[in-house]
């Protein structure tokens, strides 16, 4: 093709990418907002109970997770996110859902190569990246606090 | 009253943020994820991170950068109680509950459910 | 005798026709603004298989025998099976022709596949190597997805530019005799990749093959694009449609207002959501395969273009970090 530049093309591409984005961040902001709600809800019920903060804190994620991960396997997760984006994506259900949807996609290849192994073909990299680069951190802070009994 | 206010202000402002970055800059939501996780680990190192759970509660605890947070005090707390073995068996240990239900719960739930067509 | 014209475009002396038709598409398509025109709606998408692929697999099956059918034929009487999808090592094609049980030859194309089969079934047929060949291609929304893209119940967010798989099938049958529309010409596409890397918009990724095809093609046969009733362009969406309008302007083509996507006739982005419109080689596959095909029976139609578009995309290469190439596969088919 005559007078095609890659460039041009792409710049001409862009003007048509205009995404929602006013939309997105008010339902991004009021349903993830709202799910920390539903979080400090729990918390402050669980410390109530007479939890000690850090188990309330589990509980409060266990639930989360529960909750996300049994509207994930009802359908109902990915209707609220399609709207939400990261309201839903962001907190911990967002997660949750990335380890429930890939384990009931591939339940057709098997209980142990599709549901076992794929399990954390979504959510896999926040695990590895969390738990390494704590590793990392924690390793500088233990050698600038230093003379901890190893 | 006052903490759900706090939580849906700071939650909601994280979720925010994430769309922006979603919207205007094309990254993947699982990159977002990445870094939320890992900048939850960074600033409680730093000492930043923890004012802001105390402040805001589960609006700093239920987003991914809480994920981080909980890691990082996990790693604070296994270097006091066991030094350099801690690095390595602290994070895990704090977010065992969470990762566990995940697995277990995903297990569960493909057991029982199949995807729906859309 | 020379079947070539100008640069790359093919002449069918023996003009193979169509000697028989038929769509199968999935529930969405058929609550689409196309729903009258499709031959067979499967309803739910398993249609009573196990899994996602073994369903397009059976789709592609059922639009292959009703096809056959419709030309009165049978599955013996087929010489050549050209079949291609979308799924990896080309598994809905493979299986279905594991049933049928004809010479077979898998392609692929993304979703040019349609127009490729043809190209490939009108070679076989004028240059009498039989009397009859069947094209068909499929693709599934489901099956698509989770090799593409996520899981299912997956909560990602859609942008604005991506595209909807069409569950769909289409099939043919070509002829060296019989009266139906024939295919006279044919423009096999060249891979255009104009360094488009988001995977969410096809569409930018396909208009320029598209565009470089059309023209090479008007450039061969000297002709122009009023010289057509219709011209029919595979799936590249609202975004790619106006993508390539606007190419087309820039090669002093003018507006071309005869032009229409399959990918934005079979759904309503209002009512069904589907944001930049169809894709999946079952688009162009069924859209053709029913309503365009049916418009030429009764002669609402004479002469048109159909150009299937292609996105030659994997996630394994897109990773590694490279462009989406484009490729557009054009005939020309005739009363």
């Amino acid at each position: 093709m005559k007078n095609f530049s890659e460039k041009n093309y792409q710049k001409l591409v862009s003007q048509h990418e205009k995404s929602p984005w006013l939309k997105n961040i008010f339902w991004a902001f009021t349903v993830g907002g709202l799910i920390c709600v539903l979080g400090e809800f729990i918390l402050t019920y669980a410390k109530n109970m007479g939890l000690p903060k850090e188990d309330a804190g589990c509980v409060t994620s266990m639930t989360l997770i529960f909750f996300s991960g049994l509207f994930t396997g009802l359908g109902i997760f990915d209707k609220l996110a399609k709207h939400a984006g990261a309201g839903t994506i962001v907190p911990i259900t967002g997660f949750a859902n990335a380890v429930v949807s890939p384990a009931m996609e591939f339940k057709s290849e098997g209980f142990i190569l599709g549901v076992g192994a794929k399990m954390f073909v979504v959510a896999g990299p926040v695990i590895v990246y969390g738990v390494s680069s704590s590793i990392i951190c924690g390793l500088i802070y233990y050698l600038v606090k230093g003379g901890m009994p190893l | 009253m006052m903490h759900y206010l706090n939580a849906f202000i700071f939650g909601g402002f994280l979720c925010a943020i994430a769309q922006l970055l979603i919207d205007f800059t094309k990254m993947t939501p699982a990159r977002i994820l990445v870094l939320y996780v890992t900048a939850g680990v960074v600033l409680t190192f730093l000492g930043l991170y923890n004012p802001l759970v105390e402040r805001f509660g589960a609006g700093a605890t239920v987003p991914l950068t809480g994920f981080g947070n909980a890691l990082a005090n996990g790693v604070i707390k296994g270097i006091g109680e066991k030094g350099l073995l801690g690095v390595i068996s602290g994070g895990l240990t704090a977010c065992a509950a969470g990762i566990s239900a995940a697995i277990f719960f995903g297990y569960l739930f493909a057991l029982i459910f199949s995807s729906k067509e859309k | 005798m020379n079947k070539r014209i100008g640069e790359r475009t093919l002449y069918f002396p023996s003009r193979p026709s169509v000697h028989g038709f038929y769509s199968v598409v999935g529930e969405k398509e058929s609550q689409g603004p196309l729903k009258d025109w499709f031959d067979l709606s499967i309803g739910e998408g398993h249609f009573g298989e196990d899994s996602w692929e073994k369903a397009e697999s059976k789709l592609m099956e059922t639009a292959a025998l009703g096809a056959i059918n419709r030309a009165g034929l049978t599955p013996e009487q087929i010489q050549c099976f050209l079949g291609g999808d979308l799924l990896n090592q080309c598994i809905s094609a493979n299986y279905a022709s594991r049933s049928l049980q004809i010479p077979f030859l898998g392609l692929y194309g993304a979703c040019s596949t349609m127009a490729e089969s043809l190209i490939a079934g009108s070679v076989f047929v004028d240059g009498s190597f039989g009397d009859y060949a069947l094209c068909a291609t499929s693709s599934h929304f489901c099956s698509a997805e989770r090799q593409f893209r996520f899981p299912l119940e997956y909560g990602g967010q859609r942008p604005p530019t991506a595209q909807w798989t069409v569950t769909g099938s289409g099939a043919c049958v070509l002829s060296s005799q019989g009266n139906g529309p024939s295919i006279t010409h044919a423009t096999i596409g060249k891979v255009v990749d104009a360094g488009i890397t988001d995977l969410n918009n096809m569409g930018a990724a396909m208009a320029p093959a598209a565009c470089d095809t059309l023209i090479t093609f008007f450039k061969d046969t000297k002709t122009a694009p009023k010289d057509y009733d219709m011209i029919f362009t595979g799936d590249l969406g609202e975004i790619g449609k106006k993508l390539l309008h606007q190419l087309l302007q820039d090669q002093n083509f003018g507006a071309v207002d005869n032009l229409e996507d399959c990918g934005c006739l079979i759904f309503d982005n209002e009512t069904q959501d589907t944001h930049a419109g169809g894709s999946g080689c079952g688009c162009s596959a069924s859209v053709l395969n029913s309503y365009i095909l049916k418009k030429m029976q009764k002669k609402e139609l004479k002469k048109i273009l159909f150009m299937a578009t292609g996105a030659l995309m994997s996630p394994t290469i897109s990773m590694q970090g490279e462009s989406i190439p484009g490729i557009a596969h054009l005939i020309q088919l005739e009363n």
